[in-house]
């Protein structure tokens, strides 16, 4: 059954370099880098102190705001340092890093809970707070808050295994590798929201990983059921994969919830599925390492916090001439200025570009062919937007509803005059932000004028 | 190993990949759907078509190179949208057009139209239809004599020496309809409409040479089917109820295949730049420009309409682009009632 959405693109999807590579352990580094910032919200706070001996598992972040995920040392060893490092985030962030002694020595926290299956809801939501899950597709929301704030809400589960974006292919791996973790994982989800059924979306240049899905289905006559998806970027968008798998548009501003929909990635599945099972905490990623200065790409698990540069020497090193290291896919991740910013849990991918995948050229000028138009998944007019942004005209860009873009880039991808489109929302959204500021400021600043005089 | 100190890395905005299409693909993709009819002229009015073409389009290419050069403005002659621009204007000039006259309309068209309103993607106007209907204000002799078909003008002399010959729009107009339209059926069958066997424009005669370019530049995706299929099912349906001959459909069909309505429905209406953006938009764009068409060859003083048609509906497409906007994603329907109604 293929669903559709309006709009998206279909670029090549450059899987078959890694679709049929079984996912391989990465050696242990020498040394992971684990910054305190791994999900939406405030960074946490370190609980070690350099010189400190840790173990697999062990707590090493606190989150300090009520979005927040703790965070765990993913190898044993000593601290060497807490200090700012660079992050994928661009900047630095407060950092724990951690000399590997190579034991993987685990932490005595790590305990399997006696009978999984006879947790309740609530039990199930604290072990998956104290795993420290987030939405690891990327958006690195906290799972726990999904969950409990959506208790009740929601009628409809959807795992999703789009996996859109070109290149990546960790989930597919994951669905054909291990797919009883994906479908024990869902069976948790349908216990903790109270629904009969999950369910799992996956693209149809998947058809292997859904049969594999299938079969454990039939096996366990698990709760799920696997939806075919239309091949088309950016299916595996929040918003736009509710839309294939329920019909229904979630509402400008507002979260899946609110048409009773929670969307977990297949990542963040299995690791739901590992916290309940064995207690373990999110210490380890499965990222794709591909692209065209990629020497042999693969399929890598490595531990949250192992140096990029690993990841590469891991695939053979760079080609000469790459001129990009994107953290991320092609059409959302972030292009980094470093190689020595670490995996995150959020991270499913790590790109090197040689060719020439950018296209750039030096004079873009606007035809209005309207292309971004019709691929626009949100019903957005790029173009407009593009030029309120350009000219500061700020009241008809937020009557063009800039805040609904989602960045996913289709208008870019598309663009035959190599228009900057998708960087040009993000400035103007943060020039409409400064201005929302700026006129709230004003306001305040008049409010207390008028109160110094009335007094 | 690989020395990770001294990468050189680009920290770009993402995406980080585009599709293969850009630009210059997409004119030269005009292009080929061109060279059908161009072909066709070719075989029908003698080479004088082609070295027309071949002066309009140099000419076209050159006032867009100088005042790009003279103006210090980054050189965009490599998108060949001149080239475009050049073909489409010699298509709508008849054959026997001065090489000077079609050099002065491509000026207009190039400099005026389009480089002083800032180039590709910013003309309001259509070029080559302004330079048009500037030629027409300036010559109307020599851009309404219509050359027989097969006498094969010379392509030095100015051809003064030519047999003139009315074009199937002509029978269709003035007061003794439907005389004279029972005169052009007897004149030309509707396998000669089809065809392109008839007087006209160098480019829009072949009814089937445009059908295989305009189905060309669907098929690529080019153009999409919003503005050919309104604008040209508009004409169809209009004339099929409002006939002024004996047989509506026989009424009809020289009304689509006469003149220039294939020529301006898949190559000029559908200009990016002066048409709408949005697919409902182009479905009212296409629409008023059918409308406008059969308004002008009933009602107006010239024979042909399309011309005018496309011309004044791309003064609307920005208002159509202002009023026709999708409907925002998930935006209930009573939300959106209320945002129109603001």
């Amino acid at each position: 059954m293929a669903q559709a959405f309006f709009g998206g693109v279909h670029p090549g999807d450059m899987k078959a370099a890694t679709n049929e590579k079984a996912i391989e352990q990465l050696a242990p580094p020498a040394q992971v880098v684990i910054p305190m910032s791994q999900h939406i919200g405030k960074p946490c706070r370190p609980v070690v102190a350099a010189g400190d001996h840790v173990k697999v598992g062990q707590l090493i972040g606190e989150p300090t705001g009520f979005v927040g995920a703790p965070i765990h040392a993913s190898v044993s060893g000593t601290v060497t340092a807490v200090e700012p490092r660079p992050y994928s985030m661009g900047g630095n962030m407060m950092s724990v890093v951690i000399e590997n002694d190579g034991k993987e020595e685990l932490s005595e926290t790590v305990k399997a809970p006696e009978n999984p299956d006879s947790l309740t809801p609530e039990q199930m939501v604290e072990i998956v707070k104290n795993a420290g899950i987030v939405g690891m597709g990327g958006a690195t929301f906290p799972t726990h808050i999904k969950i409990s704030s959506g208790i009740g809400k929601v009628n409809t589960v959807i795992i999703n295994g789009a996996e859109c974006e070109p290149y990546i292919t960790g989930d597919h791996r994951t669905m054909l590798e291990r797919p009883e973790q994906i479908i024990g994982g869902a069976a948790y989800l349908a216990r903790m929201f109270g629904v009969d059924k999950v369910h799992i979306g996956v693209e149809l240049n998947k058809q292997n990983g859904i049969d594999a899905l299938n079969r454990v289905i039939a096996e366990k006559k698990a709760p799920a059921e696997v939806l075919g998806l239309r091949c088309r970027y950016p299916q595996g968008a929040e918003k736009q994969l509710c839309q294939a798998v329920t019909g229904r548009q979630v509402p400008p501003g507002e979260l899946p919830s609110a048409i009773g929909c929670a969307v977990f990635n297949i990542n963040t599945t299995c690791a739901i599925f590992r916290a309940i099972t064995q207690g373990m905490p999110v210490v380890k990623k499965v990222v794709t390492v591909s692209g065209s200065g990629v020497i042999d790409p693969k399929n890598l698990e490595c531990p949250i916090g192992t140096p990029v540069s690993n990841l590469f020497d891991a695939c053979g090193g760079l080609k000469d001439g790459t001129y990009k290291l994107i953290m991320g896919g092609p059409m959302m991740g972030l292009a980094q200025y470093t190689a020595d910013v670490p995996v995150g849990k959020g991270t499913g991918c790590m790109l090197a570009f040689a060719g020439d995948e950018d296209q750039t050229v030096e004079h873009p000028q606007c035809i209005r062919c309207g292309r971004c138009v019709s691929v626009c998944p949100m019903h957005l007019e790029p173009l407009m937007m593009y030029q309120y942004t350009a000219k500061d005209m700020l009241d008809e860009l937020e009557d063009a509803h800039v805040m609904d873009c989602m960045e996913c880039g289709a208008c870019t991808y598309i663009c035959p005059a190599r228009m900057h489109l998708t960087q040009m929302f993000k400035v103007g959204k943060q020039k409409l932000g400064a201005k929302k500021a700026a006129e709230k400021a004003a306001a305040e600043a008049k409010r207390a004028a008028d109160e110094k005089k009335e007094a | 190993m690989t020395d990770y100190q001294n990468l050189k890395l680009t920290a770009s905005s993402s995406p980080h990949i585009r599709s293969a299409e850009d630009t210059r693909s997409i004119m030269l993709d005009v292009i080929i759907a061109m060279l059908p009819a161009l072909a066709f002229a070719c075989y029908w009015f003698g080479f004088r078509s082609l070295t027309v073409t071949a002066v309009s389009v140099a000419g076209c290419v050159f006032w867009e190179w100088l005042y790009r050069k003279l103006l210090k403005k980054p050189q965009s002659v490599g998108d060949l949208s001149a080239v475009v621009t050049g073909i489409l204007l010699a298509f709508v000039c008849p054959v026997q057009i001065g090489y000077w006259q079609i050099l002065i309309g491509g000026f207009f068209a190039i400099v005026v139209v389009k480089q002083l309103f800032g180039g590709i993607g910013k003309n309001f106007l259509n070029p080559a239809l302004a330079a048009r209907a500037l030629m027409l204000a300036s010559w109307a002799s020599s851009m309404n004599r219509w050359i027989a078909p097969h006498s094969w003008a010379a392509i030095f002399s100015s051809n003064a020496d030519i047999v003139t010959a009315a074009t199937p729009l002509s029978y269709l107009k003035g007061d003794e309809i439907p005389a004279t339209f029972q005169k052009l059926t007897e004149t030309y069958r509707v396998t000669d409409m089809f065809l392109g066997k008839i007087g006209g424009s160098m480019g829009e005669v072949s009814a089937l040479m445009l059908i295989l370019g305009g189905g060309y530049l669907l098929a690529r995706k080019v153009i999409s089917w919003q503005i050919p299929v309104s604008f040209i099912g508009t004409v169809a349906v209009l004339t099929f109820l409002f006939p002024r001959g004996n047989s509506p459909a026989e009424w009809m069909a020289y009304n689509l295949f006469g003149g220039g309505l294939l020529l301006g429905a898949f190559f000029m209406a559908t200009d990016y730049s002066s048409s709408p953006i949005t697919a409902r938009g182009q479905l009212i764009y296409g629409v008023g420009c059918g409308a406008l068409t059969v308004f002008i060859r009933y009602f107006g003083s010239y024979n042909e309409g399309v011309c005018y048609s496309i011309m004044i509906m791309n003064c609307f497409a920005a208002l159509i682009d202002r009023s026709v906007r999708p409907s925002r994603f998930g935006a209930v329907k009573s939300a959106k009632k209320e945002a129109a109604s603001k």
